[in-house]
């Protein structure tokens, strides 16, 4: 077994099709629930599953991409240290194109700036080891699968006594958003579909706050479609709200202890800014002060002018799964992948990528 | 940025494993997951390995999702 086709077999997911209509039908109620990651999102547009749920249960995509809930003055701050001498960024892909309030890494880079792509902290370390007289900055963005990679990083250029090597905190962690989620009466969510990854890192047991104090029914949901369509039928069946894992393969309640004290020997949590969200508490992490000489923000000052966001784009309201990407005056417009407006397009995982792409049915 | 695919891990070099995928090969750094062995699914994000996938588990939920099939029929 590969762990991957025998989770797209197309008759079981049929299966789970009616299964999921039988348990959703009798009486008038409406379930909506809510996915949180871009994983998530991705996998639902390509795999068209909304087409196969019945009226009454509907799925909306929240704060899920960490590159879309990214604020324009991180990006903004990361162009200032582009533009520094001799420095060299390295970022992951899926942040080189988002636009900050007047430029994104890809034009700095056409206009000269040094910033390369990388899909690994590693390759970053590597390329610090390479160009010992230039600092080289690594745009650290993601939630906790993404940030234990990065903590591992600064570790290893401690051990190799690295002088040239950052990291630029960007990282949000998950529950305190989804805390803020709950607590928002705007948005009427009767559950959650909770990120596969991110929760084989920190378990299942740090959402029990939503099941037990605010009545939301959750599932730690894996991936592939059957996956999605098992974490739908579970969130249908439950009679009292509770925290429940169908990723069993990969995700323990107690997650994986290796990766999160390396994650906490390195970063410490602090307050956040989330776009469309705006402050939330303990929802990010900076680096400890015991690595500070790893740290970017300790090293290199850079003068940043306010940043805007652009008035029209609708990012923020798509992000709490307020409004759909449908209903932006921008989209498939002024805001295409080929030029996007605003992260959720950008980014590989946002919301609005993914309708463009795939449709909304 | 999560979609990992599984990947069995076919040797391990200190802090680094080389997994195989297809037959395509990649190292990946195993220093987040403790007690990795040759032979088992391991997950893999951004160049690291972050959990190893449960056989009996996967077993276990393709079992349950088999058995709803014959009750619809």
């Amino acid at each position: 077994m590969r762990y991957v086709d025998e989770f797209r077999d197309k008759r079981l997911i049929d299966t789970m099709a009616r299964k999921i209509r039988r348990a959703a039908s009798g009486g008038s109620r409406a379930h909506t629930f809510m996915e949180v990651c871009g994983t998530h999102t991705m996998s639902i547009c390509r795999s068209g599953l909304r087409a196969l749920l019945p009226d009454n249960v509907r799925l909306v995509s929240g704060p899920g991409c960490p590159v879309c809930v990214t604020p324009n003055s991180y990006i903004d701050k990361a162009i200032a240290y582009s533009r520094l001498n001799d420095v060299i960024i390295t970022t992951f892909g899926d942040m080189f194109r988002v636009p900050g309030s007047n430029s994104s890494l890809e034009k700095e880079r056409a206009l000269g700036g040094n910033i390369v792509m990388v899909y690994s902290t590693e390759d970053a370390l590597e390329i610090a080891g390479k160009n010992p007289s230039k600092p080289v900055i690594f745009l650290g963005i993601g939630f906790e699968t993404t940030a234990p990679t990065v903590a591992e990083a600064i570790l290893e250029a401690k051990r190799k006594r690295l002088k040239n090597f950052f990291v630029y905190s960007g990282h949000k962690t998950m529950p305190g958003p989804l805390k803020a989620l709950a607590s928002d009466r705007s948005i009427a969510v009767d559950g959650f579909l909770l990120p596969g990854h991110v929760s084989a890192v920190i378990g299942s047991r740090p959402y029990g706050f939503l099941a037990a104090r605010f009545g939301k029914r959750c599932v730690v949901s894996g991936f592939e479609p059957l996956d999605i369509m098992q974490s739908i039928l579970m969130l249908l069946k439950q009679r009292k709200p509770q925290v429940e894992i169908q990723y069993t393969r990969l995700v323990k309640p107690g997650g994986n202890p290796t990766a999160r004290k390396i994650m906490r020997e390195v970063f410490e949590e602090t307050d956040s800014t989330w776009r469309g969200i705006g402050g939330i508490k303990k929802s990010g992490l900076r680096i400890r002060k015991k690595y500070s000489a790893f740290d970017a923000e300790a090293n290199f000052e850079v003068k940043v002018r306010e940043s805007k966001e652009n008035a029209l784009c609708i990012c923020g309201d798509v992000l709490k799964g307020i409004r759909e990407p449908e209903e932006c005056a921008l989209f498939a417009g002024s805001c295409k992948p080929e030029h996007p407006v605003g992260a959720c397009m950008v980014s590989s995982e946002g919301a609005c990528a993914a309708w463009y792409k795939y449709g909304t049915r | 940025m999560c979609l990992g695919i599984p990947m069995k891990l076919v040797k391990i070099d200190g802090a680094n494993g080389v997994v195989d995928s297809a037959g395509l090969k990649k190292t990946v750094n195993l220093s987040l997951l403790k007690n990795a062995r040759i032979g088992e699914y391991i997950l893999i994000h951004a160049g690291f390995a972050i959990e190893k996938v449960k056989d009996s588990e996967a077993r276990k939920t393709l079992k349950v999702l088999r058995e709803m099939e014959d009750e619809i029929r």
